[in-house]
């Protein structure tokens, strides 16, 4: 076990590597961007001096480098300054924000997640059959249609024309956690439209892939019936490559929802993003980037370390 | 193998049977109407080149088409159903419990997510015949009985911590689980190195006998079928040859295909002995040392020469550190101790160091000629880019040289300029590959296990070849391989390793005769010999079989 502690160690030092070099191309790619914060911020009139003592105030007339250690130790104690436009901290302003987006996310994941992966296994074990056809068609043609589109479809059938589910969904602090899933239903199911083709076809493509080998064969040989030869024996070996699209999706259901977001008016961390872009309120600009890089990495660190522990070659060393 | 059939135990009934496998988006026959009648208790072996279609009808045998062929004609009847007519779930009902297999692979054909014990009583417990703990308890007897080491302990290990020669046995107990009334036997020790193959054979010859077992045995070894096999049968392209009991087969084959099969075996070139002109070695590896990165040790002190025109053959099992030697000789694995001098000049350790004449001098000929040929590079690039690269030719002249070293290998140049390596057969491909070496003009080639995933028809040309080379070119060969057959045909000198080891070394006719290191001798008495009564005499002058190979299990 001591070589598996070992390797999950590496590959969590790498993460936090590839981190720090994150952090250093998203604080000066903001550093890039064209204008003056102070100018931006105190607007066309202001006179010189006020710019240049909104910088100093700000500290931006200290070298970058400088800057951007002190952001970094701050980031890496919570603290990412304060917002330029509210005055507020970006912590706060984030904090609940990020739990609202998470929880979309885990809804979303919650039900696609497994259905996907059901559904690939029984197009693989039903492959280039009708349903195998019907299933594939339908799965890419709402990958392939823009999520706002798919928004809209949803609230015209579900919210104006039925009113089953609300077009809407602001959250109020005194919600059930009953009324808080029926009111986020909506966007939730926008989310799973969009990524469960691609862990569907995955988890259908790794099953298919371990079909022709001989210990599958064998399987059949000994007159395993044709589910058990898939559940059994072909999909405990194509864990890899499904738990990596699974950590793939995961993350664009944390990192890639802002149009989600806009479309049903949900108080998640990427609309706070884009308005805090369109403001030039970087230190949220800054603070949104570092915890959407840290959560890809995370995940594909998750999934990494899960495709090693689905290896019984890794689990079991000789 | 003194066993009388008679008619009425007739277990299998094949008649007319034909296959179709589909390929280039048409159906073409590959079985042409085999007929195949197996008593109660009978063994018989199905032997042939690759592609004569064995195991497409030992497969047949279960029912089962593997993907891609289609049964097209004739009748399966097994102990009284006809399997061409059943159902697929009527079928499914008998694989594994009445009918069972045995793969070549048994590293690949274990599925590596489960212990062995649990795909061993997989077909127990889904039949009902057994329950689980029950099935296991068996399972440990069979592991016995087939003297794996640590029945009780050995099944509750994934396929990766177990060795070949075991996962073999452990697959032929697996194939015993139900007591099945037939086994296919797929090549099942083809895989193996010969110390190990005897312990399989020996085991499943007993557990075949003990439970009066019929059984197909597919295989290409014929010294191997005359030790398994009540009967013999010949196959040729999806035809049969001829059938005959073993020993009569043995004695008076029939047919002139049968003949030549025989006959492979006795190609032997004249050995020559190193020159006592003082000329110096073409190749001298000395005390060298090599390890991978991080790891053991591979090899440890090992020194050999090879002159001029002459064949060194380097021998030992699998794991022994024939082909790590290659690699340091080649510069692909720099050694840690010691050095390999070419023509009494120091190589550099590292490729990267050499220079283009020290790169032509180390050239290789590889034993899977399926990938080491780019196959979408047409075979004009794959000769001409060495002959290129060394030798600067270019334009009309390289084309020459492409042509030239087509005719050397006796593959007409027109038919073959333009084509890509899967149009090719086999022994076609290896041709390429010796080819592609010869057109660095080199003095010495590594030839690493080449003729071992050939037939022996094939690798019989591909030998003669090599020694037609040899002599017209001088070239110097080290030859790898594990099959001891081959050493006797071609070699001048063997080197025999063990464990990253030089065990014992010198002119071949030497080698052959006793005294032997005692790591040798059990190298040379497992070779299987064409007598049918070989492993019965081994087994009996060796005292019991337990620990035969079990220097090889490491």
């Amino acid at each position: 076990m001591g070589d598996l502690a070992g390797l999950i160690a590496k590959r969590l030092g790498l993460g936090l590597v590839t981190l720090l070099v994150v952090s250093v191309l998203i604080f000066f790619a903001v550093e890039l961007l064209p204008g003056d914060i102070a100018q931006a911020v105190l607007g066309q009139g202001a006179t010189e001096e006020t710019v240049a003592a909104m910088r100093e105030q700000l500290g931006l007339d200290r070298p970058a480098p400088v800057r951007y250690f002190e952001w970094l130790a701050g980031a890496v104690t919570g603290d990412f300054g304060t917002s330029l436009v509210s005055g507020e901290r970006v912590s706060s302003a984030i904090g609940t924000r990020f739990i609202n987006t998470l929880f979309l996310a885990a809804y979303a994941a919650v039900i696609a997640v497994p259905i996907s992966i059901l559904l690939g296994i029984v197009v693989a074990l039903l492959r280039n059959s009708l349903f195998d056809r019907v299933a594939n068609v339908m799965t890419l043609t709402s990958i392939s249609s823009p999520e706002f589109f798919l928004g809209y479809i949803l609230i015209l059938y579900l919210a104006v024309k039925t009113g089953m589910f609300p077009a809407l969904a602001n959250l109020r602090a005194d919600m059930t956690f009953v009324e808080l899933l029926h009111r986020t239903f909506l966007p939730a199911l926008t989310l799973v439209l969009v990524v469960t083709a691609h862990m569907m076809r995955m988890t259908r493509a790794a099953i298919i892939n371990l079909l022709a080998s001989p210990y599958i064969e064998m399987a059949r040989l000994k007159g395993t019936p044709p589910w058990k030869v898939i559940v059994r024996h072909a999909l405990p070996n194509a864990w890899a490559p499904i738990i990596n699209v699974v950590a793939l999706n995961l993350a664009y259901l944390i990192t890639g929802v802002v149009l989600v977001e806009v479309v049903f008016v949900y108080p998640g961390i990427g609309q706070l993003l884009v308005d805090a872009v369109a403001k030039r309120d970087f230190p949220i600009v800054q603070a949104c980037c570092l915890i959407f890089a840290a959560t890809f990495i995370l995940l594909n660190l998750t999934a990494d370390v899960g495709a090693i522990l689905t290896n019984p070659r890794l689990r079991h060393p000789k | 193998m003194k066993k009388k059939f008679t008619d009425k135990d007739v277990l299998l009934k094949i008649r007319g049977l034909k296959i179709d496998g589909y390929s280039d988006e048409t159906w073409i026959p590959i079985i042409k109407g085999v007929d195949l009648t197996l008593h109660r208790g009978e063994v018989m072996g199905l032997i042939g080149e690759s592609g004569a279609g064995k195991s497409t009808i030992g497969a047949a045998a279960m029912g089962y088409a593997r993907d891609g062929t289609r049964i097209s004609e004739g009748s399966i009847e097994f102990d009284g159903m006809e399997l061409t007519t059943a159902s697929e779930g009527e079928r499914r009902a008998l694989r594994g419990s009445r009918i069972a297999y045995v793969a070549q692979s048994a590293a690949a054909s274990f599925n590596p997510a489960h212990k062995i014990i649990d795909q061993h009583t997989e077909a127990p417990v889904h039949y009902r015949i057994q329950k689980r703990m029950e099935a296991q308890e068996d399972a440990m007897e069979l592991y016995e009985r087939l003297r794996l080491p640590n029945p009780q302990e050995i099944g509750f290990r994934y396929p990766h911590q177990v060795s070949g020669g075991q996962l073999q046995r452990a697959m032929t107990a697996m194939a015993m689980s139900c007591r099945p009334d037939l086994i296919i036997f797929d090549e099942p020790t083809t895989a193996l190195d010969v110390t190990t193959q005897i312990e399989v054979l020996a085991a499943i010859r007993d557990i075949v006998d003990q439970f009066n077992t019929a059984a197909i045995y597919i295989t290409h070894d014929l010294a191997v079928v005359a030790q398994m096999a009540d009967t013999i049968k010949v196959l040729l392209k999806g035809e049969e040859v001829e059938e005959a009991p073993t020993k009569e087969m043995l004695d008076n084959p029939r047919e002139d295909y049968t003949k030549s099969l025989w006959a492979v075996r006795s190609f032997k070139r004249d050995q020559k002995s190193r020159p006592t002109d003082g000329t110096q070695p073409v190749i001298s590896v000395q005390n060298i040392d090599a390890a991978y990165t991080g790891g053991v040790k591979v090899l440890d002190d090992v020194s050999f020469d090879i002159y001029p025109g002459m064949t060194v053959a380097v021998v030992g099992e699998s794991g022994s550190g024939k082909s790590t030697t290659a690699r340091v000789i080649t510069g692909l694995l720099p050694p840690t101790e010691g050095q390999v001098l070419f023509k009494g000049d120091p190589l550099p350790p590292r490729y990267q160091d050499r220079n283009r004449d020290q790169l032509r001098q180390a050239q290789m000929i590889y034993q899977m000629a399926d990938t080491a040929l780019n196959p979408k590079v047409q075979i004009n690039e794959i000769i001409g880019r060495p002959a290129q690269f060394y030798s600067g030719l270019r334009g009309q002249a390289l084309k020459q040289r492409v042509d030239e070293l087509l005719d050397l290998i006796e593959l007409e140049p027109a038919r073959f300029y333009n084509r890509y390596p899967p149009e090719l057969s086999g022994g076609q491909k290896q041709r390429i590959g010796i080819a592609r070496a010869l057109a660095a003009e080199p003095d010495f080639i590594i030839c690493d296990e080449v003729t071992s995933a050939l037939d022996q028809l094939v690798a019989e040309g591909i030998l003669k070849l090599l020694d037609r080379l040899q002599r017209e070119l001088g070239l110097a060969y080290m030859f790898i391989t594990h099959d001891l057959a081959t050493v006797r045909s071609i070699a001048d000198e063997v080197v025999v390793m063990q464990h990253g080891k030089v065990v014992e070394q010198g002119p071949k006719d030497e080698m052959f005769k006793p005294p032997h290191h005692p790591y040798t001798d059990l190298l040379l008495s497992s070779v299987p010999e064409m007598d049918p009564d070989w492993l019965t005499t081994l087994l009996e002058e060796r005292g019991g079989v337990d620990n035969i190979g079990d220097a090889a299990d490491v």
